[in-house]
C-alpha cells in the first residue's frame, strides 16, 4: 500500500486543526509571553478557520457522504453539521472561560491547547468510520479531559475529580476495545462499512450471543461517555470537581461528539441489531430520566445540580436514538444541540458570577440575582425554562421532538414516563429560578464582565427563544444532515 | 381590511409592548408605556366586534406553515368564532384594568410588573385564536411563565409555596395532554389542525384516555374539584392585579378548551362520561359553596365561589348530550345551545365580577394591609361609595337579576330542569348558597360596628379606584340587563360547535336516547 499524502485532503480541517494547535502551543511559548491574550485569540481564530474549511468542503460534497483513508474516514451532512455545532460552542464556551480563568489565577496556554486537542478528537470521533479510528479519537478526548480538569494542580477537589473521572474512564475505554475486539474477531475487520455489511447478512442476529455479548460492552463504553445511569458515577463528581471553565467545557460539546459515537457505532455499524440495541437503550434512557431528576432535586451544589440534569437529558437522547429511524436521530441530534447551548449558558452564569474572591458553585449564589442584575436574570430565566421544557423555548422542541418520535414507534408508557419526569425536573428548575426572583440578594458586589461575555451570554439565552419561535430551521438541518448521512 | 392579520397583532402587540416597557426599565414611563401597550390591543381587539356573527364560521383567519420536520407538523394557524372574541375581549380589556390598578400599588419592579402582564395579555390571545392543537398547546404552556413570576415576585408572604404549587400542578396536568395531542396527531395522519382533530373517528377505549387527560388538563386549568387546590393558594398570595388575572382569564382558558378540544374531538368518550363531569360540577357548586361560607380571608372566598362558578360552567357543557338526547328530534339542539350559551356568558360575567370582587379586596388591602375578614367591620360609614359597589359586585356575584351574574346561572339552571329536574334542583341551591356567603361577607365587612381605629381612618375610593369599579360596574350591569349582544355573537359558533360534538343523527345511532 503506497502512502498518498493527498488522502488525507479528506480530513483537511482535522489536519488543519492541528497545525494550528502545534502553532499556538508555540506561539504562547515564545510570542505570548508578554501578552497571554494573543494564545486566546489564535484559538479562537483557529476554530473559526476550521469551521469555515468544514463549511467550505461540506458544499463540494453536495448531499453525498464519502470515505476516504481507506474506509476509515467519512465526510457526510451529519459529521459536517455536528462538527460546526462543536466548533462554534467550543468557541463560545472558550470566550466564557476567559473571565474565569483570568480571576481564578490559572491563565495558562495549556487550557487552549489542551481544549483544541479535545476538539481534534472530537472532530475524529465525528468523522471515524474505522472501530480503531474512533476509539483513537475517543482517547484523545478523554486524555486532553483528564489533564484539563486537573489544571489546578494544588487544588485536592481537582485532583479527585480528575483521578476519579481517569479510572472510570479508562474502564470504560477498556469495555469499548473489548467490544470492539469480538466485533473485529467476528467479522474479521474494522471498518463500519464492512461491519454494517457483514452484520446485515447474518440471521438471527438477536440470538447471536457473541454479537449481544459485544455489542453489551460497545453500549456499556457509550453510556460511560454520556453518562447515563448506572455509568453516571463519575458525573456529579467530575463536574464539580472540575475548574468552572472546565466543567462548562466539558458539559457542552463533548455530549456531541458522544452523540456521534453512539450513530456511528451503533446507529449505522451495527444496524442490523437495532432491535437488541434499542431495548439496553430504553433501560439507560429511562433510568438516566428517573435517577437524573430525583437527584437533582437533592442538590445544593448548583454544578452538581447540572450534573444529574445532563444525565437526565441524556437520557432523552438516547431514547430519541433508540427507535431507529431517520427521525428518532434527527430528534436526538436536535436535543444533543440545543443541550450543549443551554448547558453551555447554565454554567456561564457560575462564571459571571465569580470574581478574583469567589468561585461559586452553590445554589445561592443565583439568590437575587433579579435585583442584582436584572438582565443577566432573565437571561438565566430563558435558559432554566429551556431546561425544563417550557414552551416558547427550544428546550420544549427538543422534547417534544422526541416524545413524538418515541411516542410513534408505540412506546406509551416510556414516553408517559419523559414527561411526568419533566414535571420532576420543573420543580428544582422552578426553585432555581426562586432563587433569582423572589428571593433577596446575599451579596451587594457588582456583577462585571466583559462586552465580549455580556454579548454571547445575551446571545445564548435570547437563543433559546430566538430557537423556540423559530425551531424549523434547526430542525430542518439536524433532519437533512441525518438523511445524507449513510445510515 | 381582511388581509390585515389582526390576530397575530393582538398575539404580537402586547407581547412587543412588554418587551419594550422591560427594555425601558423602572425609569417613569413603565407604567404610561405599558397603559399604552393594553389601550391600543384593546382597541384593536374591538375591531373583531365586526365579526358577522350570523355565520358562525371562522373568521380573520390566518395559516402560515411553521415546522416541518422530524415528522412533526405544526402550523402557524389562527382564526375566531363568536365563542372566542368575547373571551379575547374580556382579555384585553381585563389587561387595562390591571395595568390601572398596579399604578400606585405597585412600586417594586414596575416595568417588569407591568411587562409580566403585557405579555401574559398576548400568551392568552394566542391560546384563544389558535387553531392548531399545538400550537394551543404552546400558548397554553407559555401561560405558565408570566403567572409563576407574578405570584412569586409581588405575592404575599406564602408566595413561593403557592406559586410553585400553582406552576407544578397545571404543568403535571398538561403534560398528559401533550402525550394525547400527539396520539391524535398520529391518528389523525399528521395533522394538528382541529378541525382536522374534530373529523377523527377513534375507538372508544382510546377516546376515553385522551378524555381524561384532557379533563385533567382543563379540570386543572378551570379548576374542578378535586384538583381545585392550587387556585386557592394562588389566589390568596397573589398581588390583586394577578388574582384578577388568574380569575378572570386564565380560569376561562380551561373552560374554552374544553369546548374547542375536549367536547368535539372525543365526543364519544364525553357522551358516555357526561355523568361524571355532572357529578363533580355539581359537587363544586354545592361543597366549594359551603367551603366559601366559612372562610375568614376575604380572598379565599372568593377563590372558592370562583371555582363554584365554574362548576356551572363545566355543567351546562356537559349536558349537551342529555339535551339532545332528551329532546331527540324536538328543541333538544335550541336546549343545547342555551346550556352552552349560559356556560359562555357565565365565564364572561364571571370575568368581570370576579375582576371586580377582587379589585375591591385590593382596595381594602391596600389601605389596612389585611385581608382577614375579622379585621374589618363599619367600612360602610367610612367609605361609602366602595360600599356600594362592593354591594353591587357581591349581589351580582350571588347572581342576582339585572346583573350578568343571574344571565348565566338562569340559562344553565333553565338548560338543566329541561334535562332533569333533580339536577336543576341542585344547581339552584347555588342561589341560596352563594347568596349566603356573599351576602355575609358584606354583611361582616362593611355594616356592623366600626372594630378599629385602623377602620375608622379609612379613606374612600381615589378618582383611580372610582374609574376602575366604575367601568366594571357598567359592564356588569349592562351585560345583566341586556345581554342579548352577547348571547347573538355566540349563538351560530355554538351551534356549529354542537353540530361537530353531538350531532342528533349519531346520537340516536349510538343508543344514547333515554
Amino acid at each position: 500500500m503506497n502512502f498518498d499524502m493527498s488522502a488525507f485532503a479528506i480530513a483537511s480541517p482535522e489536519v488543519f486543526l492541528l497545525a494550528a494547535l502545534c502553532t499556538v502551543l508555540l506561539m504562547d511559548l515564545w510570542v505570548a509571553k508578554g501578552a497571554p491574550l494573543i494564545t486566546y485569540l489564535a484559538t479562537q481564530l483557529a476554530l473559526w478557520a476550521t469551521a469555515l474549511l468544514v463549511l467550505g468542503k461540506s458544499f463540494n460534497s453536495e448531499g453525498a457522504f464519502i470515505t476516504g483513508l481507506g474506509g476509515m474516514y467519512i465526510v457526510d451532512g451529519l459529521g459536517d453539521i455536528l462538527k460546526i455545532s462543536i466548533l462554534l460552542i467550543s468557541s463560545l464556551t472558550f470566550a466564557y472561560s476567559r473571565k474565569y480563568l483570568r480571576e481564578q489565577n490559572m491563565w495558562r496556554g495549556e487550557f487552549f491547547v489542551l481544549g483544541m486537542a479535545a476538539i481534534l478528537g472530537m472532530m475524529i470521533m465525528i468523522s471515524g468510520y474505522n472501530l480503531l479510528v474512533l476509539y483513537l479519537g475517543l482517547e484523545l478526548l478523554a486524555l486532553s479531559m483528564y489533564a484539563l480538569v486537573a489544571m489546578q494542580r494544588d487544588n485536592s477537589n481537582a485532583s479527585e475529580a480528575a483521578m476519579k473521572y481517569f479510572v472510570l474512564g479508562a474502564i470504560a475505554s477498556g469495555l469499548l476495545l473489548y467490544g470492539i475486539s469480538m466485533l473485529y474477531g467476528m467479522s474479521g475487520s474494522l471498518n463500519i462499512i464492512d461491519l454494517k455489511a457483514y452484520f446485515q447478512a447474518q440471521a438471527g442476529l438477536h440470538t447471536n450471543i457473541l454479537f449481544l455479548f459485544s455489542m453489551t460492552f460497545i453500549v456499556a463504553g457509550i453510556a460511560f461517555k454520556f453518562g447515563a445511569v448506572p455509568f453516571h458515577m463519575w458525573v456529579p463528581d467530575v463536574y464539580q470537581g472540575a475548574p468552572t471553565a472546565v466543567t462548562l467545557f466539558l458539559g457542552s460539546a463533548p455530549k456531541i461528539a458522544a452523540f456521534a459515537l453512539l450513530i456511528r457505532l451503533l446507529a449505522d455499524g451495527l444496524g442490523a441489531g437495532q432491535s437488541s440495541w434499542s431495548q439496553m437503550l430504553m433501560l439507560l434512557g429511562l433510568l438516566s430520566i428517573v435517577m437524573g431528576n430525583l437527584m437533582a432535586i437533592a442538590q445544593t451544589s448548583l454544578k452538581r445540580m447540572f450534573a444529574y440534569s445532563t444525565i437526565a437529558h441524556m437520557g432523552f437522547v438516547l431514547l430519541g436514538v433508540l427507535v431507529g429511524t431517520e427521525d428518532g436521530y434527527s430528534a436526538a441530534m436536535f436535543y444533543t444541540i440545543i443541550y450543549a447551548l443551554m448547558s453551555a449558558g447554565g454554567f456561564a452564569v457560575l462564571i459571571l458570577l465569580g470574581n478574583r474572591m469567589s468561585d461559586p458553585d452553590n445554589l445561592d449564589c443565583l439568590r437575587g440575582l433579579n435585583d442584582r442584575h436584572p438582565w443577566y436574570a432573565f437571561i438565566m430565566l430563558l435558559i432554566f425554562f429551556s431546561m425544563a421544557g417550557i414552551p416558547p423555548t427550544a428546550g420544549f422542541y427538543a422534547k417534544l421532538s422526541v416524545i413524538k418520535v418515541v411516542m410513534g414507534e408505540g412506546y406509551l408508557l416510556v414516553a408517559l414516563t419523559m414527561v411526568v419526569m419533566s414535571v420532576v425536573g420543573a420543580f428544582y428548575y422552578l426553585r432555581a429560578i426562586k432563587l433569582m426572583y423572589f428571593d433577596e440578594p446575599e451579596e451587594s458586589t457588582p456583577i462585571v464582565a466583559e462586552v465580549d461575555f455580556q454579548v454571547l451570554f445575551s446571545f445564548n439565552g435570547l437563543l433559546m427563544v430566538i430557537l423556540g419561535v423559530f425551531p424549523g430551521v434547526l430542525m430542518g438541518i439536524c433532519s437533512i444532515a441525518v438523511s445524507t448521512s449513510n445510515l | 381590511m381582511s388581509d390585515w392579520p389582526i390576530l397575530s397583532f393582538l398575539i404580537w402587540l402586547p407581547v412587543l409592548g412588554g418587551i419594550a416597557v422591560l427594555m425601558l426599565g423602572d425609569r417613569a414611563g413603565a407604567r404610561e408605556g405599558a397603559l399604552i401597550f393594553a389601550v391600543l390591543t384593546f382597541l384593536s381587539s374591538l375591531v373583531l366586534l365586526g365579526y358577522d356573527s350570523k355565520s358562525g364560521e371562522m373568521a380573520y383567519t390566518q395559516s402560515i406553515p411553521w415546522i416541518n420536520a422530524f415528522g412533526i407538523e405544526i402550523n402557524y394557524m389562527l382564526g375566531v368564532d363568536g365563542i372566542s372574541i368575547p373571551l379575547i375581549l374580556l382579555n384585553t380589556f381585563t389587561t387595562v384594568i390591571v395595568v390601572l390598578a398596579g399604578w400606585e400599588v405597585i412600586q417594586y419592579k414596575v416595568a417588569q410588573y407591568m411587562a409580566a402582564f403585557l405579555i401574559m395579555e398576548g400568551i392568552v390571545n394566542g391560546v384563544f385564536v389558535a387553531m392548531d392543537s399545538m400550537l394551543f398547546y404552546i400558548f397554553f404552556e407559555a401561560m405558565l411563565i408570566p403567572m409563576f413570576l407574578i405570584i412569586g415576585v409581588w405575592g404575599g408572604p406564602d408566595r413561593i409555596y403557592a406559586t410553585i404549587k400553582f406552576f407544578l400542578y397545571t404543568f403535571l396536568g398538561s403534560v398528559f395532554l401533550l402525550i394525547s395531542l400527539i396520539y391524535l396527531y398520529s391518528k389523525s395522519g399528521g395533522s394538528f389542525t382541529l378541525t382536522d382533530l374534530y373529523a377523527l373517528e377513534l375507538p372508544i377505549e382510546a377516546q376515553m384516555l385522551v378524555f381524561f387527560s384532557f379533563l385533567l388538563a382543563f379540570g386543572v386549568k378551570i379548576p374542578m374539584w378535586p384538583v381545585h387546590t392550587w387556585l386557592p393558594d394562588a389566589h390568596v398570595e397573589a398581588p390583586t392585579g394577578g388574582s384578577v388575572i388568574l380569575a378572570a382569564i386564565t380560569l376561562k382558558v380551561g373552560g374554552y378548551a374544553f369546548l374547542r378540544i375536549a367536547l368535539p374531538i372525543v365526543n364519544d368518550a364525553a357522551l358516555q362520561m357526561d355523568w361524571l363531569v355532572i357529578g363533580l360540577s355539581l359537587f363544586a357548586v354545592i361543597y366549594i359553596g359551603f367551603v366559601a361560607l366559612v372562610q375568614d380571608d376575604m380572598k379565599k372566598l372568593v377563590a372558592y365561589s370562583s371555582i363554584a362558578h365554574m362548576g356551572f360552567v363545566t355543567l351546562g357543557l356537559f349536558l349537551i348530550f342529555r339535551l339532545q338526547a332528551t329532546y331527540l328530534g324536538g328543541d333538544g339542539s335550541t336546549s343545547a345551545v342555551m346550556a352552552m350559551q349560559g356556560s359562555m356568558v357565565q365565564m364572561v360575567s364571571h370575568g368581570f365580577i370576579s375582576a371586580a370582587m377582587f379589585l375591591c379586596i385590593g382596595v381594602l388591602y391596600d389601605r389596612m394591609h389585611t385581608r382577614e375578614i375579622k379585621a374589618y367591620g363599619g367600612v360602610a360609614g367610612r367609605m361609602p361609595w366602595f360600599a356600594a359597589f362592593f354591594v353591587l359586585f357581591a349581589m351580582a356575584n350571588a347572581g342576582l337579576p339585572g346583573t350578568s351574574g343571574f344571565v348565566g346561572e338562569f340559562l344553565v339552571i333553565l338548560a338543566t330542569a329541561k334535562a332533569n329536574i333533580w339536577i336543576a334542583g341542585l344547581a339552584g341551591l347555588t342561589l341560596i348558597i352563594g347568596a349566603a356567603y356573599t351576602l355575609w361577607l358584606v354583611r361582616r365587612v362593611l355594616y356592623g360596628k366600626v372594630t378599629s381605629s385602623e377602620v375608622d381612618q379609612l379613606q374612600d375610593l381615589n378618582r383611580r379606584e372610582f374609574m376602575i369599579l366604575g367601568t366594571l360596574a357598567i359592564v356588569v350591569l349592562w351585560l345583566g340587563l341586556w345581554p342579548h349582544p352577547l348571547t347573538n355573537m355566540m349563538e351560530a359558533s355554538l351551534a356549529n360547535l354542537l353540530e361537530v360534538t353531538a350531532p342528533l343523527s349519531e346520537l340516536g345511532a349510538k343508543g344514547a336516547v333515554k
